[in-house]
């Protein structure tokens, strides 16, 4: 691939500095595509649309809100998460098999896939580009105070770490405490504090 | 197989690198990569673990050195080709060959709602009970296998304990290289980091790994 002919990091998985090359040759396989009747270019559209406004962490932001305000909630989302996060019904969001495992004042969690880049689409978006990085898929498992701390966050010496290797077909979604000074604040206002990283295990949820 | 995909462990590849407020594509044709992967999937050609497979079989130096796009752009190319959906000589003018038919896409504007609202489970229903409980002492087998597999090295020969099963799963190992869905009781198994990496990893952690039952002994 023509990247090869360019300066490339290994370490910084980005798009940024992709030749026009690349972009020309994924015109060229889609006017191919379309051209044999193989994919409908309007279909192609409404994906990146779809994932460019329609799926986003803000659907997994809510899941939280809701589990920190509603304890009976929760308790269904830590037993059975698949079931208690199609109670929020997304509009046009997937499913799959999900998994939310609980942060406390002495376990934080994080979530990794070492084997490719599994992410909980429907209720984080698409992952970012350091998810999907080597960097972070080989160090999570074996140094995750490390990498956490690249986040800038330290655990306290007394807080253990369970490492989720994403290896089969079930997502996982971390379920961040809630901060401190919180409690007046209703659903929308909590969702609106929780960021995709606190929902991967790489942040907590800070109040501004 | 023990390809250069298999990280988890892995030393050199520098420091993790945030970036603030990046965009969902960093260049338009990402996204019309992601597009043409999820129709293309609609010929039924491949499934989620072939196509896998498909990914960590790129050469090792371009796995490493190409973006996760430019990824899925050769794999979804090298599974088209290899399915004789495109041929190279397609691929090389970027027009259809003359005497081609003009297929009708199996997947439109209309299935989009349901591509992207698709409950995709691999759970399915056998008449196996599960061999382990909650609790169990298990070991990962020892094992090398040249195709797909998503057991990987470092938990290989390791110890560890059942946590809980997900019911059964579609296994990849089987999945990838044939029609057959061959599900099996899926768990997820913890692991100390200790056991893993040694003195070094902190005592008390655990590193947890969803595990199919074939991929256990019990220990």
């Amino acid at each position: 691939m023509s990247s090869h002919d360019h300066d490339h990091h290994h370490d910084h998985d980005h798009g940024q500095d992709i030749p026009s090359a690349t972009a020309l040759r994924v015109k060229a396989l889609e006017s191919l595509l379309v051209e044999k009747g193989l994919v409908d270019a309007a279909a192609l559209d409404a994906i990146v649309d779809a994932y460019e406004t329609k799926v986003g962490p803000r659907n997994g932001a809510r899941v939280v809100a809701r589990a920190w305000s509603d304890p009976a909630y929760k308790a269904r989302l830590l037993e059975d998460a698949t079931a208690a996060i199609s109670e929020i019904g997304f509009v046009g969001s997937e499913r799959p098999h999900m998994i939310v495992v609980e942060n406390t004042p002495d376990t934080h969690n994080l979530v990794v896939c070492t084997l490719c880049s599994c992410y909980p689409w429907p209720v984080l978006g698409l992952p970012p580009v350091w998810y999907k990085s080597t960097a972070y898929r080989s160090r999570a498992v074996i140094d995750p105070r490390g990498v956490l701390g690249e986040f800038g966050l330290t655990l306290d010496d007394g807080v253990a770490v369970r490492v989720w290797d994403s290896t089969a077909e079930l997502r996982y979604l971390v379920l961040p405490e809630r901060p401190a000074g919180t409690e007046h604040l209703d659903e929308d206002a909590l969702a609106d504090l929780v960021s995709r990283d606190s929902m991967i295990g790489v942040a907590k949820v800070s109040v501004p | 197989m023990n390809g250069v995909h298999d990280l988890g462990g892995m030393h050199g590849f520098g420091p993790v690198r945030p970036e603030t407020n990046e965009p969902v594509f960093h260049a338009a044709w990402e996204g019309r990569v992601l597009a043409m992967n999820r129709l293309m999937a609609g010929w039924k050609l491949w499934n989620i673990d072939s196509g896998r497979h498909s990914i960590e079989r790129l050469p090792p130096p371009d796995y490493l050195g190409w973006t996760y796009y430019e990824k899925w752009l050769q794999a979804l190319t090298n599974r088209s080709l290899a399915h004789g959906l495109i041929t190279a000589e397609e691929l090389a003018s970027g027009h259809k060959a003359p005497d081609a038919p003009v297929a009708t896409p199996p997947l439109t504007v209309g299935d989009i709602e349901t591509i992207i609202a698709a409950k995709i489970s691999y759970e399915r229903a056998i008449p196996e009970k599960p061999r382990f409980a909650a609790g169990d002492a298990v070991r990962a087998k020892m094992i090398n296998p040249e195709g797909h597999t998503r057991l990987p090295r470092y938990a290989r020969g390791r110890f560890g304990t059942i946590l809980r099963d997900h019911g059964a799963h579609v296994f990849p190992d089987v999945h990838a290289h044939a029609a057959s869905e061959a599900p099996q009781t899926l768990y997820t198994v913890g692991f100390t980091a200790r056991e893993f990496w040694g003195e070094s990893a902190k005592d008390g952690d655990i590193v947890y790994l969803d595990l199919w039952e074939s991929y256990l002994d019990a220990a």
